[in-house]
């Protein structure tokens, strides 16, 4: 039966049990050191030297083979360590891109130089990576990027334009969907993944500041920028179904439902341990909803391990996930009184205002709710 | 860490196979038995006397006994996969309650009795036991006792001596009929009773934590029925929004629709993960966070699966004659027994508010308990 879901319980191995201690303690002596401040980073923070440390302690790209700078963990030791930092805000921005999707995605399509150039620098945290998918006219419509390569002697030309490519103003490696070769079979054809080396001159960043302020987005011009042939990912032509194995990572981990955990956190000490009834009820739905979300997480990272392709309830994570940490600030406004400002002398009031005004990314990044919802519905049979 | 035996796990495995059986049977007993027109007949009486005999036949009723007290020795996350079909099924009788009160009753060293069987909410009254010399008074109201009309129930009580548990039959208490909204029995009990001691096979005495267990084996079984009719809501839903043709099409095509249909289904694949989560850590440490989350979470998907699930339908579910109703009015019944969503909420909210931020992850993760 279609609506007979898989979440069962995850059954963590005893290397991953033995990770989650490796990656508590780290993470306490980071803590303790007051190497990074939890209360102001979560994993959408960019901090290059934490990275550096989490790649030195082996901790990035740790799924991926030993000479490749991996040391051959499970996918479900990955799992583990990447919820403990959340749970910690650790800011791991610098390398969450390139741990998530980019390196997975270079190891099993890359050739060997592509793979001997990037995997064990991103695995030792100096190797920072983007994502080159939207367009200014091509977001939830991936397929119909206009971004193309044209060929020549020894490899591709590209030219076309980027957009919302987080971090590329300081990544060394983009994955970049475009267009090798017209649309004639059917729209799915002709794309092809390049890898872009954006030391290369003929890329261009223009910097896009984001509700909060920051610089993350970017659009990103390519003029005649040349790809040799071994940067390409898989076959050319192939772009398309290796571009919805990329955003297949992006969407049950726990990164989907942790986005606010230090708010969470903050809140629920300001609250203290004498809670109104209000403040009681909304914790504790809050817990529920966490609770449930995290055995889902869990229950998917299981079957992907096992190399199923859970991508209804990958789907279905995401969703329910993201729009439980977008409702999460409208929670805490409802809890404890605050005047939002950035300037706010109180840290949690500063906490409050930052995740208040990244929120509402939340269900637009890595594909948008009604497109995860069009998935959903097409695995329920109705689509 | 629970310390594992092989013993135990060859004989958990087995009973798995035995789930998976049951499961079989009871899913093509019930699919057979339980017809529209028999949850619209029985919406009129009470009983459903030829359906009780087939589950009795089956030995469903001591699914949950202990082996060495002469069940079939289900553990309670096994019993709970039983009690989510009974709930897609909407199973018209007693069988959920009976299960459980005879697990409650032979773990609390009573003997198995046969018939149905039912046990209250604790949040619905308890009983007082009082000692008067020689004899013993048993005593108290206990409001909306779910199917109290044909067998035994079982009530929590406390008194001076401590608390226990109590087994009534259907002559020693006096009820005034009521409904759920969902027309399923739920009487007003009153019992004034007086005993001879030692009332053995009667009262028993149970701790506190036996006493809590009535509540949240209660609220685990509700949330389970709950998962149970949520399924059987999104299967309806769907079936229907490829049947229904409006504007020349399959109303299953818009997208509209469609997004009210995964809405549907995320939501009830929320709750089965909750609910699901509670009935495997039974008995161990994180027991009654999980089943304060499953309760809260579960409730809170019913409502919204309950009112998008109608919307789907259109004015064929706004009537009696079309079938949703039957889940949908279990759905509003279930979520409020054996405490409600904000009953659940509160109490976890306090815990975590209690042990503060720093506790929240190892909570989460069920490494520390309450
Ligand atoms: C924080 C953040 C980080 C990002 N980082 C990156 C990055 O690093 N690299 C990158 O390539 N992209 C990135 N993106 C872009 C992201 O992938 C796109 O924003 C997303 O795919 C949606 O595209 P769009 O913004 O053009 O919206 P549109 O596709 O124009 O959608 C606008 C609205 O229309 C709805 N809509 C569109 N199509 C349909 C449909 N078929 N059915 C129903 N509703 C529909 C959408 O759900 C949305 O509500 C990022 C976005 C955010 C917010």
């Amino acid at each position: 039966m279609s609506t007979d879901f898989r979440f069962a319980s995850l059954q963590l191995p005893p290397s991953a049990i033995e990770i989650r201690r490796r990656i508590r303690a780290f993470m306490r002596e980071e803590l303790d050191a007051g190497r990074y401040d939890p209360q102001i980073s979560s994993w959408n923070t960019w901090d290059e030297e934490f990275t550096r440390r989490a790649g030195e302690a082996g901790f990035i790209g740790m799924v991926w083979p030993k000479e490749y700078g991996g040391s051959g963990a499970t996918d479900l030791d990955r799992f583990v360590v990447i919820e403990e930092m959340l749970a910690h805000s650790a800011p791991c921005f610098a390398h969450w891109v390139a741990d998530r999707q980019t390196g997975p995605q270079i190891l099993r399509f890359g050739s060997e130089r592509i793979k001997r150039t990037y995997l064990p620098a991103i695995a030792a945290g100096r190797c920072y990576a983007a994502i080159g998918m939207s367009e200014p006219n091509s977001g939830s419509d991936l397929a119909s990027v206009q971004t193309r390569a044209t060929r020549c002697s020894g490899g591709w030309r590209i030219n076309g334009t980027k957009i919302w490519t987080s971090s590329a103003h300081r990544a060394h490696v983009m994955i970049a969907l475009v267009r090798t070769a017209p649309a004639n079979g059917g729209r799915h054809d002709g794309l092809t993944q390049l890898v872009i080396d954006t030391s290369v001159p003929g890329i261009t960043c223009r910097p896009i500041y984001n509700l909060c302020g920051h610089h993350d987005f970017n659009e990103v011009h390519f003029q005649d920028y040349f790809v040799p042939d071994d940067a390409v990912l898989g076959e050319v032509g192939q772009g398309w179904k290796l571009v919805n194995h990329e955003l297949s990572f992006e969407r049950s981990g726990p990164d989907r439902y942790m986005s606010d955990f230090r708010l969470i956190l903050d809140m629920v000490d300001r609250i203290g341990n004498r809670p109104d009834a209000l403040q009681s009820v909304e914790v504790g739905r809050l817990f529920a909803h966490l609770s449930a979300l995290r055995r889902m997480s869990a229950g998917v990272a299981g079957l992907l391990a096992q190399g199923q392709d859970p991508y209804l309830e990958a789907a279905i994570v995401k969703d329910l996930g993201t729009s439980f940490e977008q409702s999460v600030p409208e929670i805490a406004r409802r809890l404890i009184e605050t005047q939002p400002s950035s300037e706010d002398d109180d840290a949690y009031g500063r906490c409050y205002t930052e995740t208040r005004l990244f929120a509402p990314g939340y269900t637009i990044r890595g594909g948008t709710r009604e497109i995860m919802r069009g998935v959903i519905a097409r695995g329920l049979g109705v689509r | 860490m629970p310390v594992q035996h092989d013993i135990a796990e060859d004989a958990s495995a087995e009973r798995d196979e035995i789930v998976a059986v049951m499961i079989d049977q009871v899913g093509r007993l019930l699919a057979s038995e339980v017809s529209v027109e028999r949850l619209t007949a029985m919406e009129r009486g009470d009983a459903v006397p030829e359906l009780w005999d087939k589950f009795a036949e089956l030995e469903l009723p001591l699914a949950m006994v202990p082996e060495n007290a002469g069940g079939i020795g289900l553990d309670i996350a096994q019993g709970m996969r039983l009690i989510r079909l009974c709930g897609y099924h909407a199973a018209p009788a007693p069988l959920v309650e009976t299960m459980l009160s005879l697990h409650l009753w032979t773990r609390a060293g009573g003997e198995p009795i046969s018939g149905p069987m039912t046990f209250a909410s604790p949040r619905a009254g308890r009983l007082q036991v009082e000692s008067l010399g020689s004899r013993l008074r048993v005593y108290g109201k206990l409001r909306r006792v779910p199917w109290s009309n044909d067998g035994h129930l079982l009530a929590a009580g406390e008194g001076r001596e401590g608390r226990a548990i109590i087994l009534l039959p259907a002559s020693a208490f006096e009820k005034v009929s009521r409904r759920s909204i969902a027309n399923e029995s739920r009487a007003d009990v009153t019992v004034d009773l007086a005993l001879d001691e030692p009332a053995k096979g009667v009262v028993l005495p149970i701790d506190a934590q036996a006493m809590e267990d009535v509540l949240q084996l209660g609220a685990l079984m509700r949330a389970q029925q709950m998962v149970g009719a949520m399924q059987r809501v999104l299967d309806i839903s769907i079936g229907y929004s490829q049947e229904r043709a409006q504007f020349g099409r399959q109303i299953s095509k818009f997208q509209a629709v469609q997004h009210m249909l995964a809405s549907c289904a995320t939501e009830y694949a929320a709750a089965s993960a909750a609910a699901e989560q509670a009935g495997e850590l039974w008995g161990r440490a994180g027991q009654e966070l999980a089943v304060a989350v499953a309760k809260a979470r579960c409730g809170e998907a019913a409502g919204h699966v309950a009112a998008t699930a109608h919307q789907i339908h259109g004015a064929i579910a706004f009537t009696k004659e079309y079938m949703l109703h039957h889940f949908t009015r279990r759905l509003w019944s279930w979520r409020d027994e054996f405490g409600n969503e904000t009953f659940w909420q509160s109490r976890l909210g306090h815990l975590v508010c209690t042990k503060g931020g720093a506790a929240l992850w190892p909570l989460l993760l069920g490494e520390i308990a309450i």
